[in-house]
Order: structure tokens, then sequence, then C-alpha cells
């Protein structure tokens, strides 16, 4: 099993989940973060007086796949959330060591 | 002159309309400052709504109106007593009604100066004092027959010195004597809610309409015009700010459309029963363009007056008193005068240059003074902790937006 964990621009979050559920993935969550990257952040002016913003606000996408999919959903997330331009975001998997689902008490693969 | 219906009832409806902008006002500031201070924003103009109408039927209104003398009345209306109708059209206590919502909001406005580091019982403190000790005596001077500004001939048909230079000029005292927020210049401190300012400059702009055409005390066309050149001088204010805030710094904002709306209804507030033709466009388009100019003031003195209090009170109201003296016109109102542009020489515009000039001179002196013994008794501001952590939370233990 892998978490797979993106960052991307928030526009951009339909897109994805759709793209996502067309592979059969049964869930997500998504988070509202802040950050910045290469893109850095943007300047805001009130009354005349600008303001660096530096962080701006992204869609933190989580979710936990079998590891025989994983390079599909990575693939799917790239594909549907690139616009292109500087501050697309980021994608990156991480090893689960054990998933459990609270209302059966299931573990593993079952608990996906 | 027997009691009119049609007068008293736009009266009484004003007094609503003014007190409907004090939560205005609490909305404008309360977007512009940051999210864990904005309760404590919103507080500070609301408490007014109480702690100034208490005072004011209590004292303040028997300062300001009873009596004979120019410089202040007497206690002889105490808790609003031994009132009796004077043989107007509206009942004594419509008029009473109608300045008690003056008497709220004026020293509310002196919040935005302040913002996000004034303790809350010295602030109750502060405009309890100064209602009393500021308002009231300048608001006799202007107002009342008897007051000597309004006996030398100078006109301030809805207060652009009784309310927005002596509010503007308490809050530079203020700020002088409170000082800066901690961070001011080195972090940035954007406005956290945009949507609930432009909900309160609606407010405002429609409250505005009673603030001045109320002024007139009677449903004339004296009112329907002040309330056609409060809205035009509110439309030319925003068309002007925006437009150099576009030129200036490449954007047409809310904030500025906003900000140059309230700028031009403050500049028409000493003008509005006087003036008529192209008059309320012209001082609404000069308020916007000034104010935002005005805005680089507080960082040539280094004072934190936080959401820009100099600039569109005190400012926006010297730019009102004095322009009232080229265009008033006795052809609008005959219970006015004539100004320089309508054949009326220079005396009038020397009357408001006075009217202006003292009443900065006395708001600025008396609330320094009141401030600095606040803040050498029990303290202006709270602790660096508490600013740090947001008023909302350090004073009033709530939090405006839960996680």
């Amino acid at each position: 099993m892998k978490l797979v964990t993106a960052v991307i621009k928030p526009f951009k979050l339909d897109e994805v989940k759709d793209a996502l559920k067309s592979l059969g993935v049964a869930g997500m969550t998504a988070t509202e973060v802040r950050g910045f990257g290469r893109q850095g952040g943007h300047t805001e002016t009130y009354r005349g007086a600008e303001y660096q913003i530096d962080f701006i606000p992204k869609v933190e996408l989580q979710l936990v796949v079998d590891a025989e999919i994983v390079d599909q959903v990575v693939d799917a997330i790239q594909s549907s959330a690139a616009t292109g331009q500087i501050g697309d975001g980021k994608i990156w998997v991480t090893e689960v060591e054990r998933l459990v689902r609270i209302r059966t008490g299931e573990e593993g693969s079952e608990a996906i | 002159m027997s009691i009119d219906s049609g007068d008293t009832a736009w009266v009484l409806i004003s007094a609503a309309l003014v007190l409907f902008m004090t939560p205005g006002l609490a909305f404008f500031y309360g977007g512009m400052v940051r999210s864990r201070h904005v309760l404590a924003m919103l507080m500070q103009n609301i408490f007014a709504m109480g702690i100034i109408s208490v005072l004011w039927s209590a004292i303040g209104y028997s300062l300001a109106f009873g009596g004979s003398g120019p410089i202040i009345g007497d206690f002889s209306h105490l808790f609003l007593g031994g009132l009796s109708d004077d043989g107007s059209a509206i009942p004594m206590m419509a008029f009473v009604a109608f300045q008690m919502m003056f008497a709220v909001i004026t020293p509310a406005l002196i919040t935005g100066a302040t913002a996000d580091r004034l303790r809350f019982g010295s602030y109750a403190v502060l405009i309890a004092v100064w209602s009393i000790l500021v308002y009231a005596p300048v608001a006799r001077w202007v107002w009342n027959s008897e007051g000597w500004i309004y006996s030398m001939g100078a006109l301030d048909f809805a207060g652009g010195a009784a309310i927005h230079i002596n509010a503007g000029m308490a809050a530079l005292a203020v700020v002088m004597v409170i000082g800066n927020r901690r961070g001011h210049g080195t972090e940035p401190m954007p406005p956290h809610n945009l949507p609930l300012t432009v909900l309160g400059t609606g407010i405002l702009w429609f409250g505005w309409i009673g603030f001045n055409a109320g002024s007139a005390l009677a449903a004339n066309g004296i009112a329907a015009q002040a309330v056609v050149n409060t809205h035009l001088a509110a439309a030319s204010g925003m068309l002007a700010w925006l437009l150099i805030e576009w030129r200036r710094a490449g954007h047409a904002t809310t904030l500025g459309a906003a900000s140059g709306a309230v700028a031009g209804l403050v500049a028409v507030t000493p003008c509005a029963g006087f003036i008529g033709g192209a008059s309320p466009l012209a001082i609404g388009a000069i308020a916007g363009f000034v104010c935002y100019l005005a805005l680089g003031i507080k960082a040539k003195f280094n004072l934190d007056d936080s959401l820009d209090v100099i600039a569109v009170h005190l400012v926006g109201g010297i730019v009102g008193t004095l322009l009232l003296g080229f265009v008033a016109d006795t052809g609008i109102n005959p219970d006015g005068a004539d100004g320089l542009l309508f054949g009326g020489g220079i005396e009038l515009l020397k009357d408001q240059a006075v009217a202006a000039g003292a009443v900065m001179v006395y708001s600025f002196a008396l609330t320094w003074l009141i401030a600095f013994a606040i803040s050498r008794t029990i303290g202006l501001r709270v602790d660096e902790q508490a600013e740090r952590s947001g008023l909302d939370q350090s004073v009033h233990a709530e939090s405006a937006y839960q996680a």
C-alpha cells in the first residue's frame, strides 16, 4: 500500500478527483493548505501599499492505494492537474505500514 | 408652528438610518484588520452604541444643547429631563434621538486608527470622557444657535467639522500616544476579509442618506437636495479614487472603491444641504483624489493610523468644510450663505477655515491629554503577548472563525 500526496492548484481539484474516480479510486482526502515553491508568492496592493504574499493557497490531496495501481494514480494526477504554468505543484509517494478501517476493524488492502 | 407629521417621520427614520451606520462602520473596519483582531474591532464599534447612548441621555445632550452660552450647555436636561417642544415642526425628542446617533458614531470613527492594540477598558474610558469633554462642546459650537461657530456664520450641515475633523484629529492624537502596532512596517498586515468591508460600505452609504438629509430636520426640498448631493459625492468619490489608484498602482480595487465612496461621503457631509448643481460631483471627486494622496501622510511621519482615519475622515472633513466656502449657494438654501464662486466673497471661506482650525486644535489638544492621562494610569494598550496572539482571544476570550 502506498500513500500518494499531491499539492495542486485549488481550481484543479475537481478534474483530479474525476480522473482518480475513473481509475476506480474509492476515496481521498483534500485539505486547504498554503505554501510556495519555485513559483514564489505574489503581490497584493491595499490602499496603495504593496504586500508580498509568500504563502499562496493550494490543495493537498491524500489517498492510500494498492501498490499495483500507484503509478497509474500518479500519472492521472499529473496529467489532470497540469496547466503547464509555474505553480502546478508536486506529487510524492510513501510506503504505508498499516491501514485500518475504523468501522469494521478490517486491515490492509481490505480497508482501502 | 405645530408639529408636522411628515417632518417628524423623516427625522425619526433618519435617526434609525444613522444608528445603522455604526454597525456598518464596524464591518467597514472589521474587514480591514487581521482575522485574530476582528471581533475586537466589531466590539469597539457596537460598544459605542451602548456606552455613548447612556452617557448622551444622562449628560451629553444637556451639555451640547441645554441652556445658553457659546461654549458649552448646562445641566438643565440631565437624563433628558426638562425638555419641551420649542415651536419647531418636529418634537424635541425627535431631535434628541437623531443627535444621539451622531454622538454614538463619532467616537467609533477613532477605532480605525488604533486597531489591534487598544485595551478594551481603556477604550471605554477614552470614548466616555471624549464624548463629554470633546464631542459635546464641539457639537454645541457648531450646531446650537448659541454656539460660537454657528453664530460666527460658519456652516456645517451634518458634521464635517463636528464629526469628521473632530474624530480624525482625535485619531491622530490617540495614535501619537498609543504608538504603532508591533510589527508595523516589517510584517505584512493585509485586510483579512474585504467582503465585510464592502458590506460595511454599503451600510454606511445607505445610512448616510439619513445622516445628511435628516440634518435638514424636515421632509422638504433641502432634504431631497441633500439626498442627491450625498449620493452623487459618494459616486464621484469612488470614480476619482479608482482612477488615481488605477493610474498609480495598476489596478482598480474593491477597497479603493469602498474608500473613495466613503471619502466622498465624508467631504459632502458639511455641504449636503447648502449646495447644488455640479458641486457635489466636484466635492466627491476632489475628496477622492486628495484623500488617496493623503494616504502617504502616515508613512511620512511613521504614524500607524492603521485604517487611514486621518486620510479619509480628517482630510476628507477638511476638504468638505473648506470647499463649502467656495460652493455654498443661497439659491439652494436661503438659510445658508454664498461661497466665493457664488458671489459671496471670501467671508464664508474664512469662517469655514476658522471653524476647521478651531475644531482641529481643540480636539487634538483635549484628546491628547485624555489619552496621555489614560496611558499613565490604567494603560492604553495591551501587552505584547496579547497583541501578538490577537485581541479576540486575549481580550474577549472568543474567536471569530472556528478552525
